[in-house]
């Protein structure tokens, strides 16, 4: 595609903005429309939008494919490590209101880490997808 | 925009080019987030216009980059699947008269949890978007098994694609324990 190059400059501008719209759909997910299979989705364009553009391989150097396989296991791992810490904390399983001082407190920070969670393994999970069906 | 649905889901059925199919399912999916949005489901919105429109599509484009761009010539109609599947979808209707109307304040769905989602989220949850308390909070273990489902469809594709692409051609790389 090294000739396309008004989709390369109007690519390159865009993708930093999709990856903080992407962090802004996770993250204000509490009080917006959004959370993270949303923002993982956005995030995962934004690499895969980069791999069409500038090529597969320039992605893979970013972000490697090892880095996404350990990705999308460590999401669902913070998913299931947040209700274990519920556990520990003496409540139910995905209880979060004893990870904090608060029970409020706790429900933010166990809703946080829980959609970083899904988010991760979202985007690692389509990035990882696009990658086997590309190359 | 259930009529624009229909006729997409019509042309999808009638296309051979799979190019025009992978373009037509994406509109397909483009509408389904407006009825959404119409229906005041944006979360659920947002993630159809992310997912189908957008994701889906291009990894059906680059799948259509693997094999051919033309569907193989359907197989001729079986009488008995056609009325089987038609039996099956006048019980469905025929099931859908017993719903109560949309919206309806007696429907079962907005009796039982409802209520207590929508005026206690605030005291015991404390997050404005009610959508992603339930989601998070109330329906925790749903939402665990939904990012268990993407992480083993991830798996299962890495397994089948992941591997064999790099191994085609050359020898085998050999296994250490043996």
């Amino acid at each position: 595609m090294d000739h396309h190059y008004i989709l390369r400059v109007v690519s390159a501008l865009l993708i930093p903005v999709i990856m903080l719209f992407g962090l802004y759909v996770q993250f204000h997910g509490d009080f917006g429309p959004g959370g993270g299979f949303q923002a993982g989705v956005i995030f995962a364009a934004a690499l895969v939008l980069n791999a069409l553009v500038f090529g597969l391989q320039r992605t893979k150097q970013v972000v490697s494919p090892a880095a996404m396989r350990i990705g999308a296991s460590f999401g669902v791992l913070l998913y299931a490590g947040v209700g274990v810490a519920g556990l520990l904390a003496g409540d139910n399983f995905l209880a979060y209101s004893g990870l904090a001082e608060t029970a409020i407190a706790g429900q933010h920070l166990g809703i946080l880490l829980v959609e970083l969670g899904v988010g991760i393994t979202v985007t690692s999970v389509m990035v990882s997808l696009f990658y086997c069906f590309a190359s | 925009m259930l009529s624009i649905l229909a006729l997409t889901a019509f042309s999808i059925l009638r296309l051979r080019g799979l190019f025009t199919v992978a373009m037509m399912s994406g509109i397909y999916s483009l509408t389904a987030a407006i009825v959404f949005l119409v229906m005041d489901a944006v979360d659920v919105a947002f993630t159809e216009a992310a997912v189908g429109a957008g994701v889906a599509t291009v990894l059906m484009l680059a799948t259509l980059a693997h094999t051919g761009v033309r569907a193989a010539r359907p197989a001729p109609v079986s009488w008995i699947g056609l009325a089987a599947v038609i039996g099956a979808g006048l019980l469905l209707v025929a099931a859908t008269l017993e719903m109560p109307a949309l919206g309806s304040a007696e429907a079962p769905a907005n009796l039982h949890v409802r209520p207590r989602y929508l005026n206690q989220s605030m005291d015991e949850v404390g997050v404005p978007n009610v959508v992603t308390s339930v989601l998070a909070s109330y329906r925790g273990y749903d939402t665990m098994g939904e990012v268990t489902v993407i992480f083993a469809a991830g798996i299962g594709v890495f397994a089948l694609l992941g591997r064999g692409r790099r191994t085609r051609g050359t020898e085998p790389p050999e296994d250490k324990e043996t």
